[in-house]
């Protein structure tokens, strides 16, 4: 059985043959909202649209600026809050307010042996019994279907700001982004679009915060980059419509490219672009360097051997975001974990799932 | 005693000699404990009013022996209980007469410190303050930030997902955790995560993180590190009434600041701690709030001008802002101490129960009521912001009838902070202590998808037994025939 929410990242993962789908698409609607606890919930496919525009409403928002994927895939319909936990989606601000994952703090869920099952609850600190919440959180429907979910939010901040350095090389905007995330001044954004076609690289770190602050900070953290180059600006409105784009890898939107979406510790960035260089990819890194997107020919194995290779040498993984349905077939989608990582997530399937009912082969072969 | 322990295992018991001469061939020298007297300093941890002696404990060295370890008392059938420093408040750490403890405290070098990408990599013994000691010279630190911090081990804050003060803006455990060295009950050696953000497959580390040692015995762990914010300063609000602080919590929170820590003390709170810690607490007053800004001098004013102006609009009778690195420091000891300070004029229980923010008023009412109607004393220290609940429920351990009613009156507080809708522990754990309570939080539906997941993992439940999950939880079949 294919599990489906809103539908936008249909193309995430390895094709799942099923004889029927299941879709959450009518379990629609907020639960609960209290705006003084930070606490939201809704049933699993609510359009994220619904509970985005009721936090903001509020002067809130969701932490981990979840991406739209419809740009990439070139889908439409609404992104669903089960499809967001599902695939614990997550954008720039993840480097400093965490992931999807890191926000979600309740689930409802029915595995694969039809229970309908709950972990976490509507309060921030919760330890009691195991975490099912974040061993479902990213779980491509694999392991359950999930039919409400529960976040914590934070307040919107006032305002935001972008400081930009131009025409920085990989290894110098990794420096001069490290050098930003290790300072006082809480960026939420740290990302590089190396130089392609005419334009110049640009490095970009965001602040948020109250106005005061803002100017503090814009001032420290530009003193802070000084030797990487000049420092210039951005303000709010700028800065908010460049950050959507990095959060949903705009500049692969209605390109023919595979898309690679590589995880690595940020200071492995430089050494991992060289060994994708005979790809002639197009890159873009976020997280400090901790997140590579590479663009490369959509021809033969999308790269596959050379990217696993790379990141694995980088000490991360790798994900081919987009591809043909064919090739994601033939290749490792996900970079394949060691084989007693592995035996794990097969016992994680089997408690859950042990019928192999759900998205079967969805995440691996069997999984 | 209220809280049962499962029959040591004769079987078990008849192999002692075997299991130690085993464990010698593989932790040589002193590693190996089992003098009677010596065995005692770990029959407890820091819920004291249960005890159980271990058969043998076994201090491994590296990662290697640990995994040994279990794969000769996965073998054998031999319960495994691991340990950090034995600083449990739930009895997360108490042994049985027929386990072995595995305690990983001499494993505690720092393996790695990575600036550059804010990481850092230590053998699972290390304390939870020597990871920010490590860092300190450069203006790093590890945000969680349990009270129990300058004994607790890095291994035990993952076994339990451990929070602290500062959690309202850092997180807790499980958001500061990149990468887990686990050693399996089969004694396989598993490398989960590491230096990146996402690690490939099911989030492993989310599920073992708190965990409580079901799944496996954690050798190494990956941390990430944060520079340290310019300044920070604590600031105490006085309340003549309990109402007002909380609402001064809930009007700061929609006026969208986030504090780094709001913590919570009742009026029986500040006095024990006041006498202890001498921090200038204001004694007059029935509920006191510490609320700690951090930032730039010209952000901390700000924001601290903001909620003062908060807090006035709520009456407000003592504001009062650190004007030192001391008086912060002595400030914090305050709270800190709050355990330790209750302990020298009583026994207590202390609850970790997490409710809704919003029921502040209600639970505060609930457990007044609950407490004096057992003919007790109650003292209120709680993470406000998050809705973190630690009473300290006061009784006397010599007295065996107060202590049940003691023990009564916590079940009765944390049935209350379900029925709020919160539930039974924040940062804490489960251990033996919460254990018979599960079922006021889960169905029989919730408990076996979380048995099916620890019999995955451990299919005879050698590791630490009879914790978390009720000696009679549901289990698949299968499972109950391998135990």
């Amino acid at each position: 059985m294919a599990v489906a929410g809103g539908g936008t990242r249909a193309g995430l993962g390895r094709p799942v043959q099923a004889a029927a789908t299941v879709s959450t698409a009518k379990l629609s609607g907020i639960t609960l909202y209290e705006p003084a606890e930070l606490v939201i919930a809704a049933k699993a496919g609510t359009p994220l649209r619904e509970v985005t525009e009721a936090l903001a409403a509020k002067g809130q928002r969701l932490p981990f600026e979840p991406m739209d994927h419809r740009p990439l895939y070139g889908t439409a319909g609404e992104p669903t809050v089960g499809g967001i936990a599902a695939a614990n989606v997550s954008g720039p601000a993840r480097i400093n307010l965490g992931a999807a994952r890191d926000s979600m703090i309740g689930l409802k869920f029915v595995n694969g042996l039809a229970e309908d099952v709950k972990s976490g609850g509507r309060v921030m600190k919760n330890v009691t019994g195991l975490d099912l919440v974040k061993a479902l959180a990213g779980s491509l429907g694999t392991l359950a279907v999930f039919h409400e979910v529960c976040f914590k939010v934070l307040p919107k901040a006032e305002g935001e700001r972008t400081l930009a350095v131009t025409g920085l090389s990989i290894p110098q905007a990794v420096a001069a982004l490290s050098a930003a995330l290790g300072s006082p001044f809480e960026p939420t954004g740290a990302a590089h679009l190396p130089a392609s076609g005419g334009e110049t690289a640009r490095t970009l770190i965001r602040i948020e915060g109250f106005s005061a602050s803002l100017a503090y900070r814009t001032d420290a953290l530009s003193r802070l980059l000084a030797p990487f180059g000049a420092v210039e600006t951005l303000e709010a409105e700028t800065s908010a419509g460049l950050w959507a784009g990095i959060r949903d890898a705009a500049a692969f939107a209605g390109t023919d490219e595979a898309v690679w979406r590589i995880s690595v510790p940020p200071s492995a960035a430089p050494a991992l672009a060289e060994r994708l260089a005979p790809l002639e990819p197009r890159l873009m890194l976020d997280w400090g360097g901790g997140l590579v997107w590479a663009g490369v020919a959509a021809t033969g194995d999308a790269g596959a051997g050379r990217v696993h290779a790379a990141a694995k040498a980088a000490g991360g993984y790798a994900t081919l975001v987009r591809a043909a349905e064919t090739v994601r077939g033939a290749v490792d989608v996900f970079s394949p974990p060691a084989g007693p990582l592995m035996a794990i997530q097969r016992k994680m399937k089997a408690s859950f799932d042990p019928d192999g009912v759900l998205n079967p082969g969805r995440m691996y072969p069997g999984v | 005693m209220a809280i049962a322990f499962p029959v040591p295992r004769a079987d078990v018991l008849a192999k002692r000699d075997r299991v130690i001469a085993a464990l010698r061939a593989i932790v040589p020298g002193e590693g190996v404990i089992t003098e009677e007297k010596e065995r005692r300093a770990f029959e407890t941890d820091a819920l004291t009013s249960y005890r159980r002696l271990p058969m043998v404990v076994v201090l491994p060295e590296t990662t290697e022996q640990v995994a040994a370890i279990l794969a000769f008392c996965h073998a054998e059938g031999v319960p495994v209980v691991a340990r950090g420093a034995g600083t449990s408040l739930c009895g997360g750490s108490i042994p049985q007469e027929d386990a072995v403890v595995l305690g990983v405290a001499k494993m505690n070098r720092v393996l790695d410190v990575n600036f550059a990408d804010r990481t850092m990599r230590v053998e699972a013994g290390i304390t939870n303050l020597a990871i920010s000691g490590e860092v300190a010279h450069a203006g790093f630190f590890y945000a969680p930030d349990p009270s129990s911090q300058l004994a607790c081990t890095i291994a035990g804050n993952v076994a339990m997902n451990s929070g602290g003060a500062h959690c309202l803006k850092y997180g807790v455990t499980a958001n500061n955790i990149l990468g887990l060295k686990l050693v399996t009950v089969e004694g396989e050696i598993v490398e989960i995560g590491g230096g990146a953000l996402d690690s490939p497959g099911y989030d492993l580390i989310g599920l073992l993180v708190g965990s409580e040692g079901q799944l496996g015995v954690v050798t190494e762990v990956t941390v990430r590190i944060l520079r340290q914010a310019e300044g920070a300063r604590p600031v105490l609000f006085g309340f003549r009434e309990i109402a007002q602080a909380g609402q001064t919590v809930s009007d700061i929170i929609g006026a969208g600041i986030i504090p780094v820590a709001i913590e919570y003390m009742d009026r029986e709170a500040i006095h024990i701690c006041e006498a202890f810690a001498k921090a200038g607490y204001p004694l007059d007053v029935e509920a006191m709030l510490i609320i700690e800004v951090e930032g730039s001098e010209s952000e901390m004013e700000a924001m601290l001008a903001r909620i003062v102006e908060i807090a006035r609009r709520h009456d407000v009778a003592t504001v009062k802002e650190s004007k030192s690195a001391m008086e912060t420091a002595a400030i914090w000891k305050g709270r800190k101490s709050a355990f330790g300070a209750t302990g020298r004029v009583a026994d207590y229980i202390c609850m970790d129960g997490t409710i809704p923010t919003g029921r502040l008023p209600d639970v505060l009412e609930g457990i007044d009521r609950i407490v004096k109607g057992y003919g007790l004393r109650v003292a209120n220290v709680f993470h406000a912001g998050d809705g973190n609940l630690h009473p300290l429920v006061m009784f006397n351990v010599n007295d065996p009838a107060e202590q049940v009613k003691a023990e009564h009156a916590g079940e009765d507080i944390l049935r209350l902070c379900v029925q709020l809708g919160g539930c039974l522990t924040g940062e804490h754990g489960v251990g033996i202590e919460k254990r018979d309570l599960m079922r006021e939080q889960f169905t029989e539906v919730d408990l076996l998808q979380q048995t099916r997941i620890k019999t995955a993992l451990d299919p005879q439940w050698l590791l630490n037994p009879a914790k978390v999950f009720p000696l009679d939880a549901p289990r698949d079949e299968a499972s109950r025939e391998a135990a």
